[in-house]
């Protein structure tokens, strides 16, 4: 039954949220740091909690939302479990990257604008340079990186992870690829 | 007394100049600046004050300390330039249609690019087209016309302790908007305006209601009546070149007449009812053991402010509408019959210092019908432009004298435009009333002044009256701290949103020097005296309107037409955050997190909710939420489960109700 099944992590998140600001003793002089980590629960910054965290370290909401949009780290809108990161600096250009990033586009139906699955599974992300050349052209994704990638090698590795989430159900965030 | 050169001529200064640049304007230098103000941090943004100093190079004078012995030039062939050039690159970035702006000639930007001689610009316009902000009936925002000097940014978060808005973004892309680009109806601006103040361009605006009340003064078959402020008398001379602090009124009420308004009357009038009713509630309060202290409630940014803040406090607001407010309701109940017209071809219009009175007209408890008691609110400024519109010389114009009744006020009622002028009024009443005998001196000096916080220790008959009166809502956040943290014990409390009181709003003529604000007090205080009275209780008119209309001073229909309630108001308008998902008939649980539960703990009982349900199992039968204001913050922690809100809660006293309401559920 559909309607049984609870999410608990926004209950978990919430509660980590509180935490976070208890350890950092309400104090608004640690509002970085405190939105870096509730970025890390909820994979980007929610307006509610922007204003949440706000009302706690009693500043005004848009102090928050000036820090939180001038920040290239922080993201205002909700990201894929896997962030997947392509390398369009000069080295990984050189060698292609354009057809890695294309081939995805195609694979996961995104465009320049909308970079985000529908079901928040993968966020598309182009970078600059992410200094491993030498292994041109590269992709991350999440933590891992993957070296000397081409559209063939990336599709691959997307389906491996579409296959594992489908495999499996459950809050299992880690997949070996 | 230390010494320094500034172009070639010494300059005294001593330890209490804040910078360079104020030495520099006292030695009548006046260095062009957009980012810097007196009454503001120094925020080193708009590098127009650049100046060269010897030995250091260019350095901004704002940012630097005077010394003795610097030898200052203000006044080099780089320096012109880089001047220059700076406003090359604001004008090539940023929208001027000047002609057409409601900000021309008051501009800064305008003023400054003419007096530096920047008649062309060398850079291509860059293309922006952001979209304008008229959510909000005070203010219209403009991004477009930003130059991104900080000065609103400041105003709002230094004299007004709130920070509705702030820069977002960086680089190219940085604006200044309110929090989560909504609109500013939809976050915690108060409508006080001293944004549009301060900021040296177009890009916020008091919102204009003029070309609607044209129209209602060129349609035939309405009668137009139309009240002003008493603030608006001391300012608009301003506008038509006369110094600052000029008593205008008799000027005014001419200029009105040849507009086209029906009737002229003075918002001073119901300023003097306001007292009336304002002194009498004092004086119950005190002697019937009321809730104290007793907050003034003429200005609707302080209850605005209040409302979103301290609902808890709310009690403490005196029931009193403001002037404006009592005008409305006594105009709309009263005038149809004085003046033998339809009551729906009467039109009520205002002319108010103040942006927020606009949205103080759109409050519903001061519509009767769904139509406000005062139809439009216009400021200074928007009166000024009708002035020139109707190509009147205000400043040739022979004083005229005000319509019968509501045209006749006392000194009191003239005073209300000043910080302290509300506290002195109702003293001059409540005075008389608790010693039974008139007044030997008028004058309460005690309560007059510019300090932002001022408490005066008054003896009374037998009663020692303690009183404040505060002006800047950063000043008033402090002294009801102090209240609150019963650190402070008062009876009655005046509160101004803006810094001087009206006189100051942001509907009047713009200044950016605080001494005008010193000319108009003085200058309502010299109106006060060239009247015939002085004390609202003695104005034949209030007495008769008392006697033929509204009965006795704080009677019932007194009640009904001239006080009012306020509400809990949320800050930000958005849904609660859903903590626990559960799709289905289960129970619902909502815990508020607002600022005012939160201080009281709730986040720890939210806290000890989850971790209950969880240990219990319970997951699949409960949603839990946490809300942001249940506007119920009087009586908090507040927590509702299923359709029902708890208030004073503690974990413990509504663990058994959830567990029972669960019993419910799980059957």
């Amino acid at each position: 039954m559909s309607n049984t099944q609870v999410d608990k992590s926004a209950m978990r998140k919430f509660q980590k949220v509180c935490d976070i600001l208890q350890n950092y003793d309400y104090d608004s002089k640690n509002l970085v740091p405190i939105l870096q980590e509730v970025q890390e629960e909820y994979r980007y910054l929610p307006e509610d909690i922007m204003t949440f965290v706000a009302s706690s370290l009693d500043i005004s909401p848009a102090k928050v939302y000036g820090v939180a949009t001038f920040y290239a780290h922080f993201a205002l809108e909700p990201k894929g479990k896997y962030i997947i990161k392509v390398c369009d600096g000069t080295a990984c250009h050189v060698r292609h990257s354009l057809r890695i990033i294309e081939a995805i586009q195609e694979h996961l139906d995104l465009t320049e604008k909308r970079n985000t699955t529908n079901d928040l599974m993968f966020t598309l992300e182009i970078v600059s340079c992410l200094g491993a050349c030498g292994l041109a052209p590269v992709v991350v994704v999440n933590e891992d990186v993957y070296p000397v990638m081409n559209p063939e090698s990336t599709i691959k590795l997307i389906d491996t992870i579409i296959a594992k989430e489908n495999g499996k159900e459950g809050d299992n965030d880690k997949v070996a690829i | 007394m230390n010494t320094l050169t500034v172009d070639g001529k010494l300059v005294t200064f001593s330890n209490d100049d804040r910078n360079l640049l104020e030495v520099i304007r006292k030695a009548n230098i006046e260095l062009p600046t957009f980012c810097y103000h007196s009454e503001l941090s120094v925020y080193g943004a708009c590098r127009l004050c650049l100046v060269e100093i010897e030995g250091r190079g260019l350095n901004t004078a704002c940012t630097t300390k005077p010394e003795p012995n610097l030898v200052v030039r203000t006044n080099t062939a780089q320096l012109r330039d880089i001047r220059k050039f700076t406003i090359e690159l604001l004008l090539a970035s940023y929208e001027h249609d000047c002609t057409t702006c409601s900000k021309s000639t008051a501009c800064k930007l305008q003023d400054i690019a003419k007096r530096l001689g920047v008649t062309k610009v060398r850079f291509k316009r860059g293309q922006s087209n952001l979209p304008i902000d008229d959510s909000s009936w005070a203010l219209v925002r403009d991004p477009n016309k930003c130059i991104l000097c900080g000065d609103c940014v400041r105003a709002c978060e230094e004299i007004q302790g709130i920070g509705a808005i702030d820069f977002a973004w960086r680089g190219a892309n940085t604006h200044v908007v309110p929090a989560f680009n909504k609109g500013l109806a939809h976050v915690d601006c108060v409508d006080c305006g001293q944004c549009s103040r301060v900021c040296p361009t177009g890009a916020i605006v008091p919102r204009s209601q003029i070309d609607a009340v044209w129209k209602e003064l060129d349609n035939p078959e309405k009668t137009v009546v139309v009240h002003f402020a008493p603030a608006v008398r001391v300012a608009i001379g301003e506008a038509f070149g006369m110094p600052a602090g000029t008593v205008l009124p008799g000027q005014i009420a001419s200029a009105l007449r040849t507009i086209g308004f029906d009737k002229i009357y003075d918002t001073s009038f119901t300023a003097d009812l306001t007292i009336m009713e304002e002194a009498t509630e004092l004086v119950g309060r005190i002697q019937n053991g009321g809730v104290m202290p007793m907050f003034t409630s003429c200005c609707p940014a302080w209850v605005k402010y209040m409302e979103q803040y301290y609902p808890e406090m709310l009690p403490n607001l005196s029931t009193c509408k403001s002037p404006m407010g009592m005008f409305g309701a006594v105009a709309k109940s009263y005038l149809p019959d004085f003046l033998n017209i339809d009551p729906k071809n009467l039109v009520v219009v205002t002319i108010m210092p103040c942006t927020a009175k606009k949205v103080e007209a759109k409050r519903p408890e001061f519509t009767t019908d769904g139509m406000p008691d005062n139809d439009y609110v216009l400021t200074t400024q928007e009166f000024a432009t009708m002035i020139k519109q109707s190509g009147i010389r205000f400043q040739d114009l022979s004083p005229e004298p005000f319509d019968l009744p509501f045209g006749y006020k006392t000194g009191a009622g003239v005073i209300f435009g000043n910080t302290g002028g509300v506290m002195e009024a109702a003293l001059r009443y409540a005075v008389e009333i608790v010693e039974g005998k008139p007044l030997s001196n008028l004058e309460f000096n005690e309560v007059r002044g510019e300090e932002g916080i001022r408490e005066i220790n008054l003896t009374v008959g037998e009663l020692e009256l303690k009183i404040a009166v505060v002006h800047g809502l950063k000043n008033a956040k402090k002294v009801v701290q102090d209240i609150k943290e019963g650190r402070k014990i008062y009876h009655f409390v005046e509160v101004m949103t803006c810094p001087g009181g009206c006189i100051g709003g942001a509907g009047q003529p713009v200044y950016f020097d605080k001494a005008i604000r010193t000319e108009r007090i003085k200058g309502l205080y010299s109106a006060d005296k060239m009247l015939q009275m002085q004390k609202s209780q003695e104005n034949p008119y209030i007495q008769e309107l008392y006697k033929n209309f509204l009965g006795e001073v704080g009677g019932e229909k007194a009640h009904k037409l001239l006080h009012t309630h306020y509400y809990n108001r949320k800050r930000i308008s958005e849904e609660g955050m859903s903590i626990l998902e559960n799709v289905g008939n289960k129970l619902s649980i909502s815990v508020c997190v607002g600022t005012n539960c939160f201080m009281k703990g709730s986040q720890e009982i939210l806290k000890r909710v989850l971790n209950f349900i969880e240990s219990k199992n319970l997951t699949d039968f409960v949603e839990v939420k946490a809300n942001f204001c249940m506007e119920n913050c009087d009586k908090g922690p507040s927590v509702s489960i299923g359709n029902k809100v708890y208030s004073n809660v503690s974990f413990d006293n509504i663990v058994k109700e959830i567990e029972a309401q669960l019993e419910a559920v799980t059957k």
